[in-house]
């Protein structure tokens, strides 16, 4: 079969449908620029997808040393040859003319163009001003989830090791943080016990707030593909929103917002009921089994029904699907980790996979997902609040073994106190104890809560910012410093996906202007800075991306993220490899605890844990005590009330969330004309009833505020649960005539003007689906509907009430399968 | 008014004084904002163990339900007056907020140590209802004990060291 499909119009392709236990079956997308043929492409060069976290390997398209199309790996274990919207388009936003060429540097409060030395000493003097004025604590790194890890190891070193700062985190915090720490809680460490091959398997899949048809499509083809097939998963959704997994779910719960925990705990509660429990299992793995049935006792699906505001019959069918299960997989994302009590009720995930003994075979599969495409490489690398190779601060061995790594004393890491997390250091720099800043590849203006407080932080003189970007983006616009960096496609590196498979990105074209590869340019400041380690040589030892990958493996080596085995040779020309990779495991490792849990004794786990309620470490002892034998830990959890609830003046629930043709803050998607006209401006989700109630209809005009803020939006009416209004989170000002903020007076764009500056005290995540809104019509519609896609969550209810999205000719994308292969697995 | 009564009334005093401090705090910290949520939920803690008190004093000839007694001028009252001072004398919030996390900490220690003799003049005198008291509260007292503590550990060195 080979056709060609708008993949707009139909973001997920055609079937290939396949049971239980048979290898997925390839197809191949294609995607090439208007008149360019697969047979006049120069090169192909091998990399995989930045734009969502899904890590799609392809082969980008090279003609006259340009970019041209991108086509599927079909040998890939990850896609098989599979791209979505985004990866199919996405590369086009490389050319925009708009790209940053030159550094610039702020001259008489206007951003101008200098060189690299210029900009680069302006850097390196207010840092060596700060370290002897104020010491390493005022300096800060800000950094992404859209780095490769060369990247992010380099800068760890640097910040811990060449500053001494304790202040350095990835925005993985926002999309990611508690997926880590729930593995923390429960495993002692890091790194995901499943693999996406579990869907193969699995005859139950739990999606539990994962929207996975928009954040992971072509792991939702792969769903697809076996709901097609014979003998088809049984789905479990919970989401408030009518997504596509909810259309597709034997089971969908849609809760309140902020009510997780109690929705889990009652599940818990019914599992232990009926005696669901894989007792063998919890007895041979597990601590902590009697707390929690103790803690669910009286949590009956009644009592879960008052609390979530959903039916106790479906909760029951929940349970009884996840009872009945014997082969279950569950994938959390957003939905938990983006709201109240985070990590409390990404861990009950945890527990339920315990209490059923549902680990570490092949369809028994937990995906704490993430959000961003290379926010595992943070997690290990400990670009994100973590030291790296999983290492824990609190355990003098593991400081004092990278200390040795590193060739600098012990003192000089800091691990006094825990890493400082993205949301503090914000509040560092309002309170002044910050004074520099530096963001690498995101865009904290539009991206975290409460946006006119991180402009007026982002503003204050006393904060020397430095920005290195692709685009002048709203956060550029209010940095002291701004570097032009190159990005994927145009420098060489690896990443690792969120089922741990570690791919190669190789450098396809040149990166335009003067922009420098963001190891380059780390690079270039330790060289400046002239860090040295305990005998004075450089601390810094690598130059290039295969050399740092190299000093990353001897980091990695014997930790559980152990890169050992792996090499650029390996990876290049072959499919990824999933961490562990060691010369004992040389083709990696699939599932991880497939004889219990490995990483959890007190001297190797990452973390002994954290109170779910208040975020207090648990210490080395209580540690021990609780689990001498290093098993897993079923930690219970009690149900809190959210912090913002609703009330007479703010009646309704806001939630923020994403679609599938957008990424972050469209820095990239938004310059890409495919995806731009499929989701080209906000919107605001209301169900029937509430719009009814307010007398407003489809295209409607509307306001939706919060205690912090306002946007203006046009209204879509969608099959949402009644009580909530939802805005997707992408929107922002660059492409508006004020370049970083609203218009005077006037409600914004971006849906972080509304929410709330709170944050899960485990995971230290941001919660942006808590805050209570009202809704005001501004304007009444002229009979334009709502900009919202209606391919996807936001479909209208009404089909007749907006036009299909759909791509039209430049979005049509070819597919081909081998039937042989396609149809007789 | 017997050792157990004393000890119980004691206690109520100083669950209710928490909730109390913990709120003041979490209104004077807003703009820590992890401070101020965690110090709401967890004043939630100190209420419900007043409550309880309240409800089990009854059984010892005790009526703790009326309103809180004056801030007697004991220790707490004197440790806030000092904490002003420093802080009138060095006006930084970061230091205000240590303070209060100080203060916050001793207050839960002193609840701590109440539990503790509560559940050891319980298991001396075999009284169940006592002890089960003690055992349902004493742990989210320890926990209290504990945020206070780590955000000390966690705030000091940027707060103390950038003034």
């Amino acid at each position: 079969m080979k056709d060609s499909t708008d993949r707009i119009a139909d973001p997920w392709g055609g079937r290939t449908p396949y049971p239980p236990g048979a290898a997925w079956p390839a197809r191949t997308d294609t995607h090439l620029a208007a008149g360019v043929t697969p047979a006049a492409v120069d090169r192909w060069v091998q990399s995989a997808s930045l734009l969502h976290s899904n890590g799609d390997a392809m082969d980008i398209a090279v003609k006259d040393g340009r970019i041209v199309g991108v086509r599927g790996r079909a040998d890939d274990r990850v896609n098989r040859g599979r791209l979505g919207p985004k990866d199919l388009f996405g590369w086009q936003a490389n050319a925009s003319p708009d790209r940053l060429t030159r550094p610039l540097v702020r001259e008489g409060g206007r951003l101008v163009e200098s060189g690299w030395d210029t900009a680069m000493g302006r850097i390196v003097a207010r840092s060596k001003e700060l370290l002897r004025e104020r010491g390493p604590g005022s300096i800060g790194f800000y950094t992404t989830g859209q780095l490769f890890l060369e990247e992010y190891y380099t800068l760890a070193v640097i910040a811990r090791a060449g500053i001494g700062t304790n202040h350095l985190d990835g925005n993985t915090r926002l999309c990611t943080a508690t997926a880590g720490e729930a593995l923390k809680e429960t495993f002692g460490c890091d790194g995901q016990p499943g693999s996406y091959a579990d869907i193969d398997h699995a005859d139950t899949i739990a999606l539990f707030g994962h929207n996975m048809a928009e954040t992971q499509p072509v792991l939702w083809m792969r769903v697809l593909d076996r709901l097609a097939g014979p003998d088809a998963p049984r789905l479990l959704c919970v989401d408030p929103r009518p997504t596509r997994v909810a259309r597709h779910a034997a089971v969908h719960l849609a809760p309140r917002a902020g009510t997780n925990v109690a929705l889990l705990n009652a599940l818990l509660h019914e599992l232990i009921r009926t005696d669901r429990v894989d007792h063998a299992y919890v007895e041979a793995h597990c601590v902590g089994f009697d707390e929690l049935a103790a803690r669910v006792a009286d949590c009956t699906a009644e009592w879960a029904a008052a609390i979530c505001d959903v039916p106790a019959r479906t909760i029951t069918e929940a349970a009884e699907l996840l009872g009945s299960a014997e082969r279950l997989l569950s994938t959390v994302l957003q939905g938990f980790y983006q709201s109240h009590q985070a990590t409390a009720a990404a861990v009950q995930v945890n527990n339920l996979h315990l209490l059923r003994g549902m680990l570490g075979r092949p369809g028994c599969g937990l995906l704490q997902m993430n959000g961003q495409p290379t926010a595992q490489n943070t997690r290990e690398c400990g670009a994100n609040g973590d030291l790296p190779g999983f290492r824990n601060w609190e355990n003098e061995q593991h400081v004092a073994d990278l200390a040795r790594i590193w060739n600098v004393a012990p003192e000089k890491i800091p691990h006094y106190a825990p890493p400082t997390p993205a949301m503090q250091m914000f509040r560092f720099a309002e309170q002044g104890s910050i004074r520099m800043l530096w963001i690498s590849g995101t865009n904290p203006a539009v991206s975290l809560p409460e946006l006119h407080r991180i402009r007026d932080i982002l503003g204050q003189d006393r904060l020397f910012t430095v920005v290195q970007d692709l685009f002048l983006t709203e956060t550029a616009q209010l940095a002291d410093v701004v570097l032009p960096a190159a990005t994927w496609g145009e420098k060489t590196g690896t990443f690792t996906n969120a089922d741990r498979t570690v791919h190669l990105s190789d450098k396809a074209v040149e990166p335009p202007g003067e922009a420098r590869p963001d190891l380059d340019i780390f690079l270039d400041y330790a060289r400046r800075m002239d860090f040295r380690d305990k005998d004075d040589g450089p601390l810094i030892t690598w130059h290039d991306p295969q050399s740092a990958f190299q000093a990353w493996q001897k980091c990695s080596a014997g930790r559980p993220c152990d890169y050992t085995g792996l090499s650029y040779d390996g990876l290049r020309g072959g499919s990824g490899i999933q961490w562990p990779c060691t010369e004992q495991a040389p083709d990696g490792t699939e599932r991880l605890y497939t004889d219990g849990p490995a990483w959890a004794h007190a001297e190797a786990c990452e973390s002994f844990g954290k109170d779910l309620v208040t975020g207090a470490p648990v210490t080395e002892v209580e540690y021990r005590a609780l689990n001498p034998d290093g098993k897993a830990v079923i930690k219970a959890a009690e149900y809190l009330p959210p912090h913002e609830d609703t009330s007479e003046e703010y009646p309704l629930q806001l939630n923020t969330g994403r679609t599938i043709y957008h990424f972050h803050t469209r820095t990239k998607t938004g310059r890409v004309p495919q995806l731009d006209s499929a989701a080209p401006d906000v919107w605001a989700e209301m169900s029937a009833a509430e719009a009814a109630a307010r007398d407003l209809r489809e295209g409607d005009l509307v306001e939706v505020s919060t205690p912090r803020g306002a946007v203006a939006a046009r209204l879509r009416i969608t099959a949402i649960r009644d009580g909530m209004v939802f805005l997707p989170f992408h929107y922002g000002y660059w492409d508006t005539a004020e370049g970083h903020r609203p218009a005077p007076d006037t409600a914004g764009r971006a849906a972080n003007e509304t929410t709330v500056t709170d944050w899960d005290p485990a995971s230290k995540q941001p919660l942006y689906k808590t805050a209570a809104a009202r809704v005001a019509l501004l304007r009444r519609t002229d009979g334009t509907p709502g900009p919202a896609p209606t391919t996807t969550a936001s479909a209208p209810l009404d089909p007749g009430s907006a036009p299909a999205t759909t791509g039209g000719p430049a979005a049509h994308a070819t597919q081909h399968t081998d039937d042989e292969e396609g149809t007789r697995p | 008014m017997s050792g157990i009564t004393l000890v119980l009334k004691a206690l109520h005093h100083g669950e209710r004084d928490l909730e109390e401090e913990l709120l003041k705090a979490a209104e004077r910290h807003r703009t820590d904002h992890e401070i101020h949520h965690v110090a709401t939920d967890i004043a939630r803690w100190s209420h419900e163990h007043a409550a309880r008190l309240a409800d089990t004093g009854r059984h010892y000839g005790l009526d703790l339900s009326g309103p809180a007694d004056d801030p007697s001028p004991g220790f707490l009252a004197t440790l806030r007056e000092k904490a002003a001072e420093a802080v009138g004398r060095r006006p930084e919030p970061g230091l205000l907020l240590l303070h209060d996390l100080r203060d916050l900490h001793l207050a839960a220690t002193g609840n701590s140590l109440h539990w503790e003799m509560l559940a050891q003049a319980a298991r001396a005198t075999t009284d169940s209802r006592l002890l089960d008291l003690a055992t349902a509260c004493h742990p989210q007292t320890l926990r209290q004990m504990r945020w206070t503590n780590s955000m000390i550990k966690t705030l000091s060195p940027q707060l103390i060291t950038s003034v």
